[in-house]
């Protein structure tokens, strides 16, 4: 069954010189419950664009935007977002006052909410930093808060916004796993915004290729049917997924490139 | 420790070293009845401590600067909060801060004085002015400042605008609003000395201007000497303040 619905989505950006840009048109993509879907594409694809307007940031030019059937208004807390930089922690609170700070703004009693914030501090291995604040802790750290913050909240829906990449390889792999272990354990359904194949084919149950940009749309979807086992770099199942991914990315990769220059 | 310990230690030096090149200049460069030792404005320092002058003088000053400082952020804190959470409030009353900046306090003081008089009226009323805008102007800063992304989480995780007026705007301001006031404060010391200068009964700026008329030089430095320091000592109290009870705000962390 599927969460979220987008059909026929356009997003034009008005611009004060008068022409107007296209991020997306004609965008149409299904997300079931409990599904990890990876949205793939190059730099200014308008990946993000697509992950704003489920988020409620901004809203469509044209088209339905729909979770579980109703339309999506603008934010609200049955979706969670993690964000790529740590611009949108609370610096004031500490690691436990950013992962209560949604509970605490529904009106959930003190105790329920410490009791929540620190089993969520604990599933994504910050158990004992709960007393510190942001600026005391590593930026895979930091990405932690924000997806125990999100996941305190218990939303219908996770949206990530490239959280990783600004953290090293090691943190990264280390993170990728960690995400894939949370997700198997709650059953979140989430949408995943990459640049990094690999990154997709680890993390994805189906993963979405767009066209380069601008007025971009899904190119198409590949379905990662692959066992925990299989999701290693060098697995001859990964390189076949890979390759399949690889093939309907690399000339969106060269036309971005050329319309860069 | 031994950090705190280095810190203190160069913090003594360069004061002495400070003391040490005043006397050098006022004893050996320029030996001037115009120019005092730093050992003579001490000696006149403890003559005026001990009839009770200077804290007579001084805490007039003091009172007139921590009246105006304190009404002056007061009301330029939601003052800038308002311009910078409203767009139509900014329209309104950018005209009043853009205007009314850059017309210092000190030219304000022949006009306060004929409104308000020579008493505490007409120095509050500038110190407040001096205060307002720096206060006003950052505050309003630091709430453009905040991170789209801080607001944007606010909203996904549930809050309501009040809310993420309360719990993000806000908070995420409060070191832009202190470092506007460390300013104001710095400004507060320069109008209160022009505006005593002019017209006062007492204070430290009137206890300079009588001096003047006697040739009391050396009584002329115990006022400089006692500015610089309640300056300095003022500011470090300011940010021993940000640190002890607003230290997760600080702007100098």
């Amino acid at each position: 069954m599927s969460l979220v619905q987008l059909a026929g989505v356009s997003k034009v950006y008005r611009s004060l010189k008068g022409s107007d840009y296209v991020a997306v048109r004609d965008f149409s993509l299904d997300i079931r419950e409990g599904e990890f879907f990876c949205l793939l594409g190059t730099s200014g694809c308008g990946k993000t664009t697509v992950l704003n307007m489920v988020a409620g940031f901004e809203q469509a030019s044209a088209g339905s935007i729909t979770i579980a059937g109703r339309p999506i208004v603008g934010p609200a807390a049955d979706r969670g977002v993690v964000f790529q930089g740590d611009d949108s922690l609370y610096g004031w609170l500490t690691a436990l006052g950013n992962v209560e700070f949604g509970l605490r703004m529904r009106g959930v009693a003190a105790a329920e909410r410490r009791q929540k914030a620190e089993h969520y501090l604990k599933l994504v291995g910050l158990a004992g930093q709960d007393h510190k604040h942001p600026s005391e802790l590593s930026g895979g750290m930091k990405q932690r808060i924000q997806i125990a913050r999100v996941l305190a909240n218990e939303p219908r829906m996770l949206l990530m916004d490239e959280p990783f990449a600004a953290l090293d390889a090691h943190t990264r792999a280390d993170m990728q796993h960690e995400l894939k272990r949370i997700c198997a354990s709650t059953g979140a359904t989430v949408l995943f915004i990459t640049h990094d194949i690999d990154e997709a084919i680890i993390l994805a149950d189906r993963i979405g290729v767009m066209h380069a940009g601008p007025a971009s749309r899904l190119k198409g979807t590949v379905a990662v049917d692959l066992s925990e086992p299989e999701r290693e770099r060098t697995h001859d199942r990964f390189v076949g997924v890979y390759r399949q991914v690889h093939e309907m990315i690399r000339d969106e990769v060269a036309i971005s490139l050329k319309r860069a220059h | 420790m031994p950090a705190a310990l280095r810190s203190t230690a160069g913090y003594l030096a360069g004061f002495a070293s400070l003391f040490l090149l005043w006397h050098v200049c006022s004893a050996w460069l320029i030996p001037s009845v115009l120019f005092p030792t730093p050992g003579k404005v001490l000696l006149k320092a403890i003559e005026l401590v001990e009839d009770g002058t200077l804290w007579e003088q001084t805490s007039a000053s003091l009172a007139r600067i921590a009246a105006g400082f304190c009404l002056g952020s007061l009301l330029g804190i939601p003052i800038g909060l308002a311009i910078g959470s409203f767009p139509i409030v900014r329209r309104l009353l950018e005209p009043y801060t853009e205007f009314l900046r850059f017309i210092p306090a000190t030219a304000l003081i022949t006009v306060a004085v004929i409104w308000f008089g020579i008493g505490e009226t007409s120095k509050i009323f500038l110190i407040t002015y001096t205060t307002i805008f720096i206060v006003i102007i950052n505050t309003a800063a630091g709430v453009s400042a905040v991170a789209p992304n801080k607001i944007r989480a606010a909203r996904s995780l549930g809050a309501s605008s009040s809310q993420v007026f309360f719990h993000v705007a806000l908070p995420a301001t409060v070191p832009y609003i202190l470092t506007g006031m460390r300013m104001a404060m710095a400004n507060s010391f320069v109008t209160i000395i022009a505006a005593e200068l002019v017209a006062a009964n007492n204070g430290l700026g009137k206890m300079i201007w009588d001096s003047r008329m006697y040739m009391l030089v050396d009584q002329i430095f115990v006022a400089l000497l006692v500015l610089g320091l309640m300056g300095f000592v003022a500011d470090r109290l300011f940010r021993w303040g940000i640190y002890a009870f607003a230290g997760r705000f600080s702007p100098v962390t």
